[in-house]
């Protein structure tokens, strides 16, 4: 019992521990941005990184997703005597939720790990201590960079998700039956700019959501290499079990400001 | 800063880690272009020492002046522009493995000053002239020995062009030879430079050929300061089972 409670005890004090320098991290990194003090060059590459990285899966996910929400979609709609609705329905899924929320996840399992590895690896090997000992603050070289890298590419990477999506659905729905126009139509019908860029919102937060997690996890491993490998699938864990988190209050409160 | 005012000062520095005093209540002068040794076994707190100084870590307790400034409770942020003065040499150099020798010693000035791409090469490789090292800027860490990583790591800290040296084992698993060349190194970066040199190391005989003083830290205290002769002639049977390198003695290691 009593050493339950001491474990207790300690996974609070630790987890206190790490929401504490995680916010020292953020207030660091958002002081930075706002006196404008982000790297073009390390900024740049890193957007590259996280764009390119992750666009084939992403792009293949959200293929997928468009053709299977499709043929689910249709055949439901079909019984009631209203396919030519599909696509409409579809795009707004996919712009609401599966586009952002999918995203993200694909994103913090190829992205968040490999800035965990990374970050994790430098500073087991003493890199970190060697940017500090030639005068520059990690945060800034490497943390800002790519806090703006996924604030800026996620919601880039979601407008091509959300096209792939509908190009998924529509891909489905000819074969189904449902024409060219129907579709097109249905999608014009219901699918409305605040779907669209509500869901680029979310990406933005998702996207801010798995860069601190990597770079804060990262900048914590201790332990070599096996603390590199905790380190980088907690930084997926922690990232997606976070995004899930705040889907729901986010979407909630975007829903809220949408004035219908 | 008053003339007397040396260096590097450290009163009364205490470190502690998951309970253990590393550092317990270490005082310590370097003067102004002088070459001090600190000698002690292996895990005696050396290293830990030196990544005091640059605020790499912080002391629970003293207090570490930097020509005349207490920079132990500074932030980081002023202590950021203080380490712009020191350079610090890594016992395993800690070179940016993703990056080329060139862009390693490139590095800082690459910060901290609007260089034109041209000047950097020409500063780069004066730098790595120096550590005796020509024609390797497009050779990755990996691609490089122990040594030659070693002395990348010197000529990326001498590129900050500091007033003072930090080296942490810079000769620890080194060949005699290239060991002698960088001990070399650092009694000329003393002559022609002016620098401030604190030398972290175990290897007793190479450190007194070429310092001017070496103190002692044992069990997290220096026991002993001196000139290497005033060590070398000791009469505390520690400091000279020390400086003999004999397994008889007061230290126990087995």
């Amino acid at each position: 019992m009593k050493t339950a409670i001491t474990a207790l005890g300690r996974v609070t004090l630790e987890g206190l521990r790490w929401l504490g320098e995680a916010q020292l991290l953020l207030q660091e990194a958002l002081g930075d941005i706002l006196r404008g003090r982000v790297r073009g060059r390390e900024t740049m590459q890193q957007m590259a990184v996280l764009g390119f990285d992750s666009l084939p899966i992403v792009l293949l996910t959200m293929l997928s997703v468009g053709m299977v929400l499709a043929l689910n979609t249709a055949r439901q709609l079909a019984g009631i005597g209203l396919s030519e609705y599909m696509g409409g329905l579809v795009a707004v899924s996919v712009a609401r939720e599966a586009g952002p929320v999918l995203t993200a996840v694909v994103v913090a399992a190829r992205v968040g790990s490999a800035i965990a590895a990374e970050l994790g690896s430098m500073k087991v090997t003493e890199q970190v201590d060697a940017l500090r000992s030639l005068a520059v603050r990690p945060v800034e070289y490497l943390v800002v960079p790519r806090l703006v890298a996924g604030v800026v590419m996620l919601p880039v990477l979601v407008m091509l998700a959300d096209a792939t999506g509908g190009l998924g659905a529509y891909l489905i729905g000819v074969t189904q039956g449902i024409s060219p126009e129907e579709f097109i139509f249905s999608v014009g019908r219901f699918l409305t700019m605040s779907d669209l860029f509500g869901g680029l919102a979310k990406a933005a937060v998702f996207g801010f959501i798995i860069a601190v997690v990597a770079c804060h996890v990262g900048l914590r491993t201790h332990g070599g290499a096996e603390g590199v490998g905790r380190a980088t699938t907690s930084a997926v864990v922690v990232s997606i079990v976070l995004v899930y988190l705040t889907d729901y209050p986010l979407t909630w409160i975007l829903l809220s400001l949408t004035v219908r | 800063m008053t003339q007397g005012e040396p260096a590097i000062r450290l009163e009364n520095v205490v470190y502690e880690i998951a309970g253990r005093r590393v550092l317990d209540g270490v005082s310590l002068r370097v003067g102004r272009g002088e070459i001090k040794a600190v000698i002690g076994l292996s895990g005696s707190g050396k290293t830990t020492l030196l990544r005091c100084v640059v605020g790499l870590v912080r002391p629970a307790s003293g207090a570490i002046y930097l020509d005349g400034v207490e920079t132990a409770r500074l932030s980081e942020a002023r202590m950021t522009a203080v380490r712009r003065r020191v350079g610090f040499v890594f016992q395993g150099a800690a070179l940016f493995d993703s990056m080329n020798v060139f862009d390693n010693v490139a590095f800082g000035p690459r910060q901290h000053r609007r260089a034109a791409e041209d000047e950097l090469r020409r500063l780069a490789h004066e730098k790595l002239e120096l550590v005796g090292l020509r024609d390797i800027d497009e050779l990755m860490p990996s691609d490089l020995s122990g040594g030659m990583r070693k002395r990348v790591g010197i000529a990326r800290a001498l590129a900050m062009e500091p007033q003072v040296m930090l080296f942490d084992e810079p000769t620890a698993g080194l060949d005699p030879i290239t060991s002698r060349a960088i001990e070399n190194l650092i009694a000329r970066l003393r002559a022609e430079l002016g620098m401030t040199c604190l030398v972290v190391s175990h290897d007793v005989e190479g450190l007194f050929h070429f310092v001017d003083r070496a103190a002692l830290l044992y069990g997290g205290r220096i026991l002993a300061a001196g000139r290497p002769a005033e060590l070398r002639s000791s009469e505390d049977a520690l400091v000279r089972q020390f400086v003999t390198g004999s397994v008889e003695g007061p230290i126990h290691v087995v």
